[in-house]
This record gives C-alpha cells, structure tokens and sequence, in this order.
C-alpha cells in the first residue's frame, strides 16, 4: 500500500525530486508571503490615509478577494493574467505575444490573496499604537519617514507578529493550488508521481507529511521572533 | 434602450451568469451536509480535547494539528484518489460513498471543518469564568446539565464571530472539490472557459455568485449574533 521504496532519492524513486518541489514551495510561499506584506502596507495605507477614493478601492479590494475563493482567483490571474499584460504592453507598443511563467503567476497570485490578511493584521496593529507615540515624535521633530522607520514600524511588527504567523501558515497552505497552473511544487510532483507509479495514496501521504513538516517548523521560527520582538514587554 | 439591454443579454457575463448558477445547488447542496454534521462533531470533538480523559484529549489534538497543518487539497485528494486506490475500500461498503466525488467532497470538507471548528469552540468552553461553572454545581447540577444550559450556551454565543468566519472560508473552500470532476461553481467556470476561452468572463461570474453566496453567510451570522447576544446589541 504505502510503497517505502519509491521515496529513495536518484533514478529509482521520487525522493530528489520532492525535495526541490518542496524547495519550490518555500520559495512561492517566501516570494508572494513578501509581495504581499508590500500590497498590505499599501492597502494599510490607503485605508487609513483620509481619502474616500482611496479608501474605497482597498476596502473593495479586500472585501472581493476575501469572498471569493481562492482557487477562482488564481485561475482569473493564470488564464487572465496574459491577456491583461499584453493589453498594458500594447500601450507601450510592443504587440508581441508574451507569456508569463509560472512561477510569476503563482507568486503574484499567492500574494493577492496573501496581501488581503496581512492587511487585516498590519492595520490592527497599526490601530494598536498610541497616538500619543506618534505625537510625542512630531514634537522632536521627526519627519515622516523617521516616524514610520523608527517609531510606527517596529511596534507594528511586535503586535503584528502572531497575526502574521498566522497569515504565513495560510499563505503556505494556499501554495497547494497553485498546482493546477502547473507549477511543479509538492502537491504537483505528487500528483505527477502517483500517476506514474499508480500509487496516489504513497505519495499524497508524502505530500501531507511534507506539508506538516513546513508548518510545523515554521511554527516554531515565528514563535522564537515572538519572544524575541517581545523582550522587554511582559506578554 | 432596447439596444442597450439586448446588447447586456448578448454578453458573455450575462451568459455565463446563467450557467455557472446551474452550479450553485451543487455547491449548496455540500455545504448542506457538510457545516451541520461540522458543526455538531466540531462541538463533540471540542468536548473530548478538554476533557480529563488524557487518551482522548491527546487523540483529538494530534487529529486537529494534522488537519490544521496539510492544505485542504491534499485531505481532498488523499480521500478521492489515496482511498480509491486501496484494494480492500474498494471492495468494503465504503466504497459506494468513495466512489462518487460529491461524498468524497462532503468527507474532506466535514474532517477538515471539524479540526478549525473544535479549535474554535475549545478556546469558547476554555474562556468561561470559573465562577460559572461553580455557581452552576453549587445548584447541583450535573455534569449534563451543567453542559447544557451554562458551558455550551455561553460558549458557542462568545465563539459566534470566529465560527461565522469558518464558514465563510468553508463556502470558499468548497470550490476545491470541483477539483475532483464535481460539478459546482468553480467546475462550471472552469467548463466555460475551456469552451469560450474567455476566461474573465466566466470566472467574474462564479465570483459574483460566490460574493453573494458570502454575503447571505455573513447576514445569516450577523443575525446569529444579535439574537444570542442581545447584552451586545448597540441600541435597545
């Protein structure tokens, strides 16, 4: 039933293979979770800046994204995502077929969806601060870009950290779909192995054991960053 | 103006529209099954993990960290390829459920909603002041009675917002199954746009529906929420 033997790394088994799949899926789940954190700080942004336009596209923006499936999403971005370059590209005049790889499309697609809870995070913590702090450094005379590196972002990211972990471990799990685009990472490669070797239970199985593998290990890094970004405050 | 509404019906959206909500029973019709059966085997498994049995409580938390930490796909996928390709459920009474993907979608989700949802109701029953259950024994309730007019009362009402966000991401999460040849929403999109390969088009139109099909959960809850807990209700 569960075929040990078809796991050894070289020729004979899958092993190699699944280890640069699961190397795929960090590096999807690293790139998008990051272009997300970006989109989220821009969301933020354009919440809590007092502009109604602004405010509006973001709140439409999460509010679609966090209501529509996840899977929808990616396939409008890999079967729309072309279209929608090149039409920015013929706008420029180049009328040329471009094809984006897959791995662009996963990323962006992932950090879409990624961005939209991140935001939900950033903008609590944000909420969290005491205006006061904020005040007090207008008053030594900071400028802007001081009070958002010095002040704002570091006790954004203490508060924000668990939400994060959280946002990281969904992120993760999203990854997953990201094999129907073709993308070959664990849950692609699984599928790919059962179907050579008729044996889908070995290697889903290897697929969930590598999956918990990632979260649970992830887990653990982020609660070390909690404790660490906590010194000093007692939580 | 007549030109203006044949031209909307000639459009591909409004096309679509029509077809993908010939899918919307499909998806229904999982979420029918799935979040009531959920719902009370998340509240029994709640019960289990802060339970004194150790065997049991340690069972139920090993069974919510495998689920919470594999992706909704594989669950699906080891249910209707992995069991399928077992010769001994292939030949047991199982195999009259494994074999149609609409079960197998209504196993993965249910297991799947069952690990967030105990998590869920655990952090409900472990946040009632001790007091509470106290006053309740000093009455001389029993430990049944006890259960069921003071800690589950009190608990699904304070867990009510975070279980309304589980099953909006259980709506959600039922266009995975499409992914098994059944055909809900996301099936049909998918369907479409093989056809028309107009693929924005199809899928703004199960997007809608699903933002609708959201939108009814959210009221649903936020009605839940102002019957159950009319202490937090902002006037009268």
């Amino acid at each position: 039933m569960f075929k040990f033997d078809k796991l050894v790394f070289g020729d004979a088994g899958w092993g190699d293979e699944f280890l640069i799949a699961t190397l795929m899926t960090l590096l999807v789940s690293i790139l998008s979770m990051g272009l997300g954190l970006f989109l989220a700080i821009i969301t933020v942004w354009a919440k809590i800046i007092q502009n109604r336009i602004t405010r509006f596209i973001a709140n439409f923006y999460t509010t679609v994204i966090r209501g529509v499936p996840e899977l929808l999403v990616i396939y409008l971005i890999f079967f729309g995502g072309n279209a929608v370059v090149m039409s920015i590209a013929k706008v420029f005049g180049y009328n040329k077929y471009i094809e984006l790889n897959a791995l662009t499309i996963a990323t962006i697609a992932i950090a879409v969806i990624s961005a939209t809870y991140s935001s939900e995070v950033l903008r609590a913590s944000y909420l969290a601060i005491s205006k006061g702090q904020i005040e007090a450094a207008r008053a030594l005379g900071m400028n802007k870009f001081s009070i958002f590196f010095k002040v704002i972002s570091p006790q954004v990211i203490r508060h924000a950290l668990p939400g994060i972990g959280n946002v990281w471990q969904i992120t993760l799990k999203d990854t997953s779909l990201i094999s129907v685009t073709g993308l070959v990472e664990i849950m692609r490669q699984s599928r790919i192995s059962s179907n050579v070797e008729h044996s889908p239970l070995t290697f889903l199985i290897t697929a969930a054991i590598l999956y918990l593998c990632l979260t649970t290990i992830s887990g653990r890094i982020f609660k070390t960053l909690e404790v660490n970004y906590s010194k000093g405050f007692s939580t | 103006m007549i030109e203006f509404l044949n031209s909307i019906q000639n459009s591909l959206i409004y096309k679509n529209f029509f077809l993908v909500l010939s899918g919307l029973d499909n998806t229904i019709l999982l979420l029918l099954i799935s979040l009531p059966l959920g719902f009370v085997l998340a509240l029994l498994f709640a019960l289990g993990r802060v339970s004194k049995i150790t065997l049991l409580s340690r069972t139920i938390a090993s069974y919510i960290f495998v689920i919470r930490g594999t992706p909704l796909l594989v669950q699906i996928y080891l249910i209707y390829f992995g069991l399928g390709s077992v010769k001994f459920i292939r030949e047991s009474f199982l195999w009259y459920a494994l074999k149609e993907p609409f079960w197998c979608g209504v196993i993965a989700l249910t297991i799947n909603t069952v690990a967030y949802g105990a998590e869920i109701f655990r952090g409900g029953i472990q946040s009632i002041e001790k007091s509470q259950v106290e006053s309740g024994l000093s009455l001389g309730f029993g430990k049944f009675l006890l259960l069921r007019k003071i800690i589950l009362p009190i608990a699904i009402r304070k867990v009510l917002p975070s279980y309304g966000n589980e099953l909006i991401l259980m709506v959600k999460a039922t266009s995975l199954v499409s992914l098994t040849t059944y055909m809900e929403m996301t099936g049909i999109a998918r369907k479409i746009m093989a056809k028309t390969f107009a693929p924005v088009e199809a899928f703004i139109a199960a997007g809608i529906l699903y933002l609708f099909l959201n939108f009814l959960m959210v009221q649903f809850v936020k009605y839940l929420e102002w019957k159950y807990n009319p202490h937090l209700r902002l006037n009268n």
